[in-house]
């Protein structure tokens, strides 16, 4: 525990989850508000632009908590990781300042508009607003999904005999193929999150037989997009991504599955509690051979246990990347029943008089929360012991003159101030919600006046 | 190359100052120069649509920072740990206080946010100048360049060092004077009636202070760090800065006195981007100073490679005119003096 790097570790892994409840938010809403902005300006119902209206604050609560958590992240670089940083700089700076100049400007400048300008720009070009925030917070998360691929699959450059990694192809390394079925996978998460809180906030109106027409917009848009984004989100993004890990992190799969032995015909583990010390996996309910088929698309394939690979090249925390894969996977799947229900009784027409369904789609909310949170541990833990995967160890990349007690000092301070925002952020959102939409005052003069934030 | 990058950092760090500073600036005076709760929404309106893509463009220096030189970043943010996370807090506290104070209708709740800006917004630029004062003074770097400072052990520059001494504190309270009259030619600018009026007045008692700090923080810069002063007198693009920063300075003091409320902020604007641009010109190639025997981190020993450089080249200056281009829209729409925004409208 005096080791600093647990101390790196604990503060990065804790400021970076924190930091990803708001973005995977304000992601999917983004996508989700064009829709109902392009659903306003093709038939303008002044209800889909009341439910617009509605969640751009949502939105706006969420982006200022998303900006201010996610400042320190690049920092951390830095503070944290200077080694690291010193080490591979020459490569993820490109995407780290692509970040900065193409994506954050995009969206700093839209949100404004956005908030503020629905009167002055007119109904077409706050749109456009829209799309432009949407395009400006989805580059963000691909450069920064292209960062994080470079760490899990390193490609475009060249390691020198300094331990440097100099970049050699910028092409290959911002157009990784990790980087592409990553972004893609992870932005489907980002929707089916937005989709749940929309469709939850929905059926909670409903459910008070309030605010009528915005909680049918609210509960039909989420549920469409839910149970869509669900089902991309596991086929075909989610597969492609579990090809990837099998082909290149063959250790972080058979971790993921608490699998030690090798062989083919391999079962894919429903339950079970990886037991490290006895290399097995205790109580497993497996489904034979799905997990050859899985990863390698045959049923015979031959999937590579734990047991094949040196114990120092084991991912740290193997019980926990199990239990974050399998938790993730099977959030998913509950994903995909629960928005399939709700869509065929929103077809049906009958879901806005289904209390239970309704009920349902009110508590499940929390849930994709947890499955992005489980996906990205699965994701980071399975790249453990490895910074850079193959080339560049966890242990090495600390910041050197960083002792623990200055660390511990400053995640203590993280963790108090994070506690206070969280429940200040909870609470206006919740007011908001009981609120519900504001129109747009027609009796408010022109010009109008000035609206002094983003998040409104 | 690498001078080309070390330009392009210390413009990037130089629009960041002018452009955050003057909300920081506005912040730190927005309790002296809006007294009611509808005044206080009108400073918030004025700086509303900007604060945040101001620190972008923070991010965007610090982005800048990592692909050019990252033995640089790498040093620095770990060098300065506890002095950073200070300055994170106090961003965190003031976007966090900008964007909920108004969600909620009541006097304690809003009371407590406009403190916690002002605090905020003065702490900042004091940690930001000292850490300007620390580059000056130099750090003690190891033959490997690295450093560990800490927040503060003798307060002399030359004793034991930590990030506060009395030389860097010069520095930052000087930062600190020198945003508050700008923030202050901001709002002047940018708003009307009673605190319009605050603000000029604000102005005009931080002038005289502004050029005293200056002076001393020069002399005392000179003597500190006599490399910088000798290298200033062969470098014309140095005296251009230098000229410029001098005229900005006493165009912003004549402008106002002529009630040129917008003159007087450019000229506020030139003369913090001036004088920046003077130092990054003087202490070129050097970035972090080494104190001790062992080389300092300078743009040439630090750079990423050419490759890097080059391919950073290809797409960094589109990002920057989009950004630029933005900012027109934004400050375009948003040409006619900050009101309050109604009450459940805005923040």
């Amino acid at each position: 525990m005096t080791d600093p790097l647990f101390w790196h570790r604990l503060q990065f892994g804790f400021t970076i989850t924190y930091h990803y409840l708001f973005p995977q938010l304000t992601m999917g809403l983004a996508l989700l508000i064009v829709v109902l902005k392009a659903i306003a300006l093709s038939t303008g119902k002044s209800s889909c632009n009341d439910a617009a209206r509605f969640w751009i604050r949502i939105f706006g609560l969420n982006f200022a908590m998303g900006v201010v958590t996610g400042v320190p992240m690049e920092f951390q670089f830095g503070t944290n990781w200077a080694a690291f940083s010193r080490r591979t700089g020459d490569v993820i700076g490109q995407t780290l300042a692509m970040e900065g100049v193409f994506a954050f400007f995009l969206e700093s400048s839209f949100l404004a508009l956005l908030v503020w300008g629905e009167r002055r720009l007119g109904p077409r070009k706050h749109f456009l607003a829209a799309v432009a925030l949407f395009v400006g917070s989805w580059l963000s998360g691909y450069f920064i999904i292209a960062t994080n691929a470079f760490m899990q699959h390193p490609v475009g450059h060249e390691l020198g005999a300094d331990g440097i990694f100099r970049l050699r192809d910028l092409g290959a390394f911002v157009f990784n193929p990790w980087a592409i079925a990553q972004f893609l996978h992870n932005q489907m998460a980002a929707v089916v999150t937005a989709a749940f809180v929309m469709a939850a906030v929905g059926a909670y109106w409903r459910l008070r037989s309030e605010h009528r027409e915005v909680a049918a917009i609210s509960l039909r848009t989420g549920v469409l997009a839910g149970l869509a984004a669900s089902m991309l989100v596991a086929f075909p993004t989610g597969h492609n991504q579990g090809r990837l890990v099998a082909e290149h992190q063959p250790a972080s799969l058979a971790a993921m599955e608490g699998r030690f032995e090798s062989g083919g015909h391999a079962p894919l583990a429903m339950i079970g509690q990886p037991n490290v010390a006895a290399r097995k996996l205790d109580n497993p309910i497996h489904l034979p051979s799905l997990l050859s088929w899985i990863a390698y698309g045959d049923f015979s394939a031959n999937v590579r246990g734990l047991n094949d690979f040196p114990e120092r090249d084991w991912p740290g925390n193997v019980e926990l990347l199990y239990y974050s894969f399998h938790i993730m996977v099977g959030l998913g799947t509950i994903f995909i029943a629960v928005m399939g229900l709700a869509g065929l009784s929103l077809l049906r027409g009958r879901l806005e008089g289904s209390r239970l369904l309704l009920w349902i789609l009110v508590l499940a909310f929390p849930f994709p929360y947890i499955a992005n949170t489980a996906g990205w541990l699965t994701a980071e833990l399975g790249r453990q012991p490895w910074l850079v995967y193959g080339l560049m160890r966890t242990a090495e990349g600390g910041s050197p003159t960083v002792h623990g007690g200055t660390t511990l000092f400053t995640t203590l301070g993280f963790a108090g101030l994070y506690l206070v925002l969280g429940l200040l952020f909870f609470s206006l959102v919740m007011r908001e919600v009981s609120h519900g939409p504001r129109a747009l005052t027609p009796s408010s003069p022109e010009p109008r006046p000035l609206q002094p934030s983003l998040g409104n | 190359m690498e001078m080309l990058w070390f330009s392009i950092a210390a413009v990037m760090v130089a629009i960041y100052v002018v452009m955050d500073g003057f909300d920081f600036g506005a912040g730190g005076l927005h309790l002296l120069v809006a007294r009611t709760d509808r005044e206080r929404r009108q400073v918030l309106a004025a700086i509303g649509p900007f604060w945040d893509g101001n620190e972008v463009w923070l991010l965007a220096a610090g982005g800048v920072l990592f692909l050019a030189f990252p033995a640089v970043l790498a040093a620095g943010l770990s060098g300065f740990y506890l002095a950073i996370f200070f300055v994170l807090w106090t961003l965190i506290l003031r976007g966090i206080a900008i964007e909920f104070r108004s969600h909620v209708e009541d006097r304690l709740w809003r009371s407590f946010w406009d403190a916690t800006f002002a605090v905020a917004s003065t702490l900042a630029p004091v940690l930001f100048g000292a850490a300007l004062g620390n580059l000056l003074r130099g750090v003690p770097l190891s033959a490997e360049g690295w450093f560990a400072l800490p927040l503060f052990e003798s307060f002399s520059p030359t004793g034991a060092l930590g990030i506060l001494d009395w030389y860097t504190v010069l520095v930052g309270v000087f930062a600190l004077v020198t945003i508050l009259h700008h923030g202050a030619l901001y709002l002047a600018w940018r708003t009307d009636g009673a605190v319009r009026l605050r603000s000029l007045d604000a102005a005009t008692r931080l002038f005289p202070a502004t050029v005293a700090l200056w002076l001393v923080a020069t002399v005392a810069t000179a003597r500190i760090a006599p490399e910088i002063g000798r290298h200033l007198a062969g470098r014309p693009l140095a005296w251009l800065a230098t000229a410029l920063f001098l005229a900005g300075l006493s165009g912003s003091w004549l402008a106002r006195r002529a009630g040129r409320d917008l003159l007087a902020f450019l000229g506020s604007c030139a003369f913090v981007l001036g004088l920046l641009a003077a130092t990054a010109a003087a202490v070129y190639p050097t970035m972090i100073r080494g104190t001790s025997a062992a080389a300092s981190l300078t743009a040439l020993n630090s750079a990423a490679g050419e490759y890097s450089l080059r391919a950073g080249l290809l797409w960094w200056p589109i990002g920057f005119v989009l950004a630029v281009v933005y900012y027109v829209v934004l400050f375009r729409l948003h040409r006619a003096k900050a009101q309050a925004a109604a009450e459940g409208e805005g923040y």
